[in-house]
């Protein structure tokens, strides 16, 4: 299928050089967006849509273009995940609690994203709170997958939580967008949606003004449609903010530096516990692949054993609700956020208004992290959680002595039917299995579409580095994707009108 | 590791969700299918392992003690569900 | 028990056998900071409703906690005046519950690791010393206000406190009466006034305490504990023991049994009554804040407060004991508040510094106390006060005179070497003139002449009327000599 306009298909590189070459307007490129976003309504990916914003913010950069000061993002358009606080902006998190809240602040990270010239075309629909691996949790409605089955009119999901984000991108609405990965919620939808998902190492972009889900895991990440796009945002995105205690004071590195130095003499670790019995094989069949690449551009491959990997989702899903119960107790309809009516007292009040205001996923994640937490079972849980942690942890920091990167599938399977998943909570926690012990251990990581299943969806490959050494982790990214060459795309069966 | 309906009410009560009686029993039943899922834990060996208190290398960052904040109660009650006098609103509480 | 070796026993009679109140603290001082403990909102006290709030005070989404370094200092340095450890790695917890002015859902504290493990505090009592063991001192976040009186069907919340640092003391439960725990509360307060730390204003609510209270037979094991929340002064804290004391012995002497209990104490009428909205078991899910990193303090930093500490309440009481021989009582009254020693040593200036304590003590204390003031707005200063003793000891004033001098500089101010000349004050040591007083009283009252032969003692009466006559100016000595020496003569006549 044709494309309506070609300033859609343009990367976040693309749409640089075309902005400062003045081949394209700052503010016909945000209306090339805004046209595409209104034409694909049906995938429900924005929560909400900011045409005047964005419009404005790109008369602005068209000025700065003309003024030949372009900051490092001038002019490009962005979608930001709804849980983003924007100030001024409706910020709702995907839940019913905060559908109308518009918070009278910025976060640091879409802060830093304006202050280097991007635009915001809108707020992308989520999981609600972030919780969920399919974007069907959302107060707003399921997010659909531009992708499709080969012949299929079935939906499928565009895995979650960043499921807007990864849908908009993929579906060519925006050149790249901003997501947040607490067990995965960058990678795993980037992954079955076809495109590139990097979640920083914990404490490279500030969390503040980032509704929290789960504070020792959530973080910040770029959705692109090319590694350099994933190492641009990056760099926009990163940096230390003293009104958040857990980001990290190091000097950003210039990520987009680098990249194409290939992966000679880089030693690349395959974990063997990532080989999940049940998984398609076309997922073995990918990651062998994928080692292969790196292999022939000259990496050296290394069996690896990360032998704790195993109990990394039963960690992960007693510390994520446990902060999560902590973090999600604000929402109480007193200062902000939705308020039963007619309540008599304010127990009623509470209880009434948690029970209206969250959906049944948030409840039950709130329920198991206060069980967890309680009295007599603190310490069975919670803290041996935290135990098998620091061995998941260490796990890696040992397999970091033998080799610089990881390389694992991004998922155990392509983007599956709507409502195929969502009545098994436990099935369908296990879509993060490859993702989530890096959450754990605060590594960075990054998915990149490798290559379709038989059936014609995307699949990706992860690939996993120490702390803080993003600009290897995109490197050897970044031969994966000269390697894998995906040029597949969605059909635009949306836009059939 | 399995919870039953009493507890199930108990842990609602404690996280202020109001759960009506048809939905105490599924929510039960759902709360032990993920319980015992994470069951396993119970398996590994940590003996002497201390629990991770932060995956950041760093220190705690500390603030001067300057007022830059603070003053804007117009912006902080504009999402107030009621408020009076600039005071937040809430049904009577009883000491 | 250990610091209680020493102490007579000071028992409750109940209606069957004696009592012993176990009585443990939790006092919570306001460390005086400019900005929270979390944010940078303003902690001035009495400003308009919600106007020193941050959005992280207000728990507005995504907002996140970055500690006061001043905030940690105060702990570390009021840890110091209590003698106590300071925990090199501290942890902030989140007790979790739900209340209006708790914005967050959960409070910032810490639960296992507080900053400052064990330390004492040492009870100066009329006859006795007594040692309190602390348990620990945390850091913790205040809460806002609700405020129930503004509306019939509403709570109205302002959430100015909310995320104030607070210093949470923990006592063991070392005081056996209500005495003891007013001293303790006292004595704390002097500490933290010292240590410039809080400022100890109970009116104000920057010192709060709650009281721990349990009775016991002699030699029992301790009983069943009651918290009296929010008892705000040092009067109230010895009212609440004793009501809560005498409470429980007779719940248990009908032989009923105490429920552990947060209690509410009020002031109007010196009880206490249950809360009804704490009546639900508490599980506070404590758990370390993962928004924040466990705090580390260097050992150069504690060695660096340390240098800075000033002279605490314990060992200026030791010095003044011993380099102005001033009883132990007298020192430890003076000592209570810096203000007051400070006061005191510029009063004893070159000049005798037991009168100067005696005369503190007595005439500057009783006035201000009669007019309730504090030392800090005391009408006069402690050098116009060395001036009045230097003339009474030198004898330009009478001691009776001085007094007046005092009252007079109290009132209407000036300086009180003017106002002794000025008004005439100066002490009669003219023979001739007390001479002719004596003639005087002596010539008025015959019948009191003649009983002085059977009365002796009636010599003091004509001092005082001697005295009189001369407006208290005439030296006492001088006149007592003087009538003796003249009623001898009488006699003989």
């Amino acid at each position: 299928m044709p494309l309506p306009s070609a300033a859609t298909e343009f990367t976040v590189a693309d749409a640089r050089q075309a902005l400062r070459s003045g081949k394209i307007s700052a503010v016909e490129l945000a209306r090339a967006s805004l046209q595409a976003m209104a034409a694909a309504r049906p995938l429900n990916a924005f929560v909400t849509e900011t045409p005047e914003h964005a419009l404005a913010m790109a008369a602005e950069s068209d000025r700065r273009i003309a003024a030949d000061e372009p900051r490092p993002l001038e002019g490009i358009p962005l979608a930001i995940k709804d849980l983003f606080c924007t100030k001024g902006v409706r910020t709702t998190a995907g839940s019913r609690i905060l559908e109308d809240f518009i918070p009278p602040y910025e976060s640091s990270v879409t802060q830093n994203l304006w202050d280097c010239g991007a635009v915001l075309l809108g707020k992308t629909n989520m999981d609600e709170f972030a919780m969920g691996s399919s974007n069907e949790t959302s107060h707003f409605g399921p997010v659909v997958n531009p992708w499709r089955a080969r012949d299929s009119n079935q939906n499928v999901v565009p895995g979650g939580s960043s499921g807007g984000s990864a849908a908009a991108v993929a579906a060519r609405l925006c050149p790249a967008a901003t997501g947040t990965d607490t067990g995965g919620s960058i990678r795993q939808p980037a992954a079955v949606s076809g495109i590139v998902g990097l979640k920083p190492t914990y404490g490279r972009c500030s969390r503040r003004g980032i509704v929290a889900f789960a504070s020792s895991l959530d973080q910040a990440g770029p959705m692109t449609r090319s590694v350099r796009d994933a190492a641009i945002l990056l760099n926009a995105m990163a940096g230390m903010d003293s009104r958040d205690s857990t980001c990290v004071d190091l000097p950003v590195p210039d990520h987009e530096k680098g990249i194409e130095q290939g992966v000679r003499g880089l030693r690349v670790g395959v974990p063997r516990e990532y080989r999940i019995e049940g998984a398609p094989p076309e997922i073995d069949a990918l990651w062998a692949k994928g080692a292969e690449w790196l292999r022939s551009q000259g990496a050296e491959i290394v069996d690896i054993s990360l032998p704790h990997t195993r109990h990394a989702l039963p960690v992960y899903y007693i510390v994520a609700p446990a902060e999560a119960s902590s973090n999600l107790a604000r929402y109480d309809g007193v200062r902000y956020g939705r308020r039963a009516s007619g309540a008599r007292d304010v127990m009623e009040l509470y209880e009434r208004s948690r029970a209206e205001g969250f959906g049944a996923e948030v409840r039950r994640r709130i329920l198991i992290g206060t069980y967890v937490l309680s009295a007599g079972y603190y310490d069975a849980n919670y803290v041996r959680a935290q135990k098998v942690r620091t061995l998941i942890a260490r796990d890696f920091d040992e397999a970091f002595e033998r080799c610089d990167v990881l390389l694992t599938p991004s998922t155990p399977g392509p983007a599956f039917a709507l409502g195929a998943k969502s009545h098994d909570p436990v099935s369908m926690y296990l879509n993060d299995v490859f993702t989530v012990t890096v959450n754990l251990a605060g590594l960075p990581a990054i998915s990149v579409p490798a290559g379709l299943t038989k059936t014609g969806l995307p699949l990706g490959l992860q690939v996993i580095g120490r702390a803080f050494e993003e600009p290897i982790v995109l490197r050897a990214a970044h031969a994966i994707e000269q390697a894998a060459d995906f040029a597949a795309r969605p059909n635009r069966w949306w836009d059939a009108g | 590791m399995s919870v039953d309906e009493k507890t199930v009410r108990h842990i609602a009560r404690l996280a202020r969700i109001a759960l009506s009686d048809e939905q105490v029993a599924p929510m039960a039943d759902e709360l032990n299918g993920i319980l015992g899922w994470i069951e396993q834990l119970k398996d590994v060996d940590v003996s002497g392992v201390p629990p991770l208190t932060s995956v950041v290398a760093q220190r705690l960052r500390m603030r001067e003690d300057i007022v830059t904040e603070g003053d804007e109660a117009e912006a902080l009650m504009s999402n107030a569900p009621q408020a009076e006098d600039r005071f937040f609103v809430v049904p009577k509480v009883v000491e | 028990m250990s610091g209680h070796a020493e102490i007579t026993a000071q028992y409750i009679r109940g209606a069957q056998g004696d009592w012993e109140v176990v009585v443990g603290m939790e006092v919570h001082a306001q460390v005086l900071s400019k900005a929270k403990l979390f944010s940078g909102a303003s902690t001035a006290f009495g400003g308009e409703p919600n106007t020193q709030v941050s959005f992280v005070d207000a728990a507005m989404p995504g907002m996140l906690p970055v500690i006061n370094r001043f905030c940690v200092e105060q702990a570390i340095r009021t840890g110091l005046g209590l003698k106590a450890r300071i925990n090199r790695t501290s942890v902030f917890d989140r007790k979790n519950y739900f209340y209006p002015d708790l914005p967050a859902g959960y409070q910032i504290s810490q639960y296992k690791h507080p900053i400052v493990g064990e330390g004492e505090v040492l009870l100066d009592l009329p006859k006795r010393t007594v040692r309190v063991g602390i348990e620990r001192l945390h850091l913790e976040q205040d809460a806002g206000k609700s405020l129930h009186d503004q509306h019939p069907d509403h709570s109205h919340v302002d959430l100015n406190r909310a995320g104030v640092a607070l210093m949470e003391i923990v006592s063991k439960p070392d005081m056996r009466s209500s005495e003891e725990a007013a001293a303790f509360v006292k004595k704390l307060r002097a500490i933290v006034r010292y240590l410039g730390t809080c400022d100890g204003n109970m009116d104000e609510g920057s010192l709060r305490a709650d009281v721990n209270v349990s009775v016991r037979r002699p030699g029992a094991p301790l009983g069943t504990r009651c918290e009296v929340k929010n008892v705000n002064s040092m009067r109230f804290i010895a009212q609440a023991v004793e009501y809560e004391a005498r409470r429980q012995i007779e719940i248990l002497e009908g032989g009923g049994i105490i429920h552990l209990e947060t209690r509410l104490f009020d002031s109007k009428s010196g009880r206490t009554r249950a809360m009804r909205s704490k009546e639900e078991a508490h599980d506070y899910r404590y758990f370390p804040d993962p928004d924040l990193l466990p705090l580390v303090i260097d050992e150069a930093w504690i060695a660096e407060i340390a240098d800075g500490l000033p002279e605490l309440p314990d060992d200026k009481k030791a010095r003044f004991i011993r380099d102005y021989g001033i009883s132990a009582y007298d020192a430890g009254v003076i000592t209570a508040e810096r203000e007051l020693a400070v006061y005191y040593e510029e009063l004893a200036q070159g000049i005798d510094p037991k009168a100067a304590a005696n005369w503190l003590n007595n005439e500057v204390l009783g006035r201000l106390n009669r007019d309730g003031l504090a030392i800090s707005d005391c009408p006069v200063s402690a050098r116009d006060n060395n001036a009045i003793l230097r003339m009474m000891d030198g004898g330009t004033i009478s001691g009776k005179i001085a007094k007046d001098v005092l009252d007079i500089v109290w009132t209407e101010g000036g300086d009180p070497e003017r106002v002794v000349q000025a008004r005439g004050l100066l002490q009669v040591t003219d023979t001739g003139a007390i001479e002719q007083a004596i003639e005087a009283v002596i010539a008025s009252n015959p019948d009191k002449v003649a009983a002085l032969k059977t009365k002796p003692n009636l010599l003091g009466w004509f001092v005082g009327q001697v005295m009189k006559q001369t407006g208290g100016k005439a030296n006492p000595q001088a006149v007592n000599a003087l009538l003796q020496k003249r009623i001898g003569i009488a006699e003989k006549g």
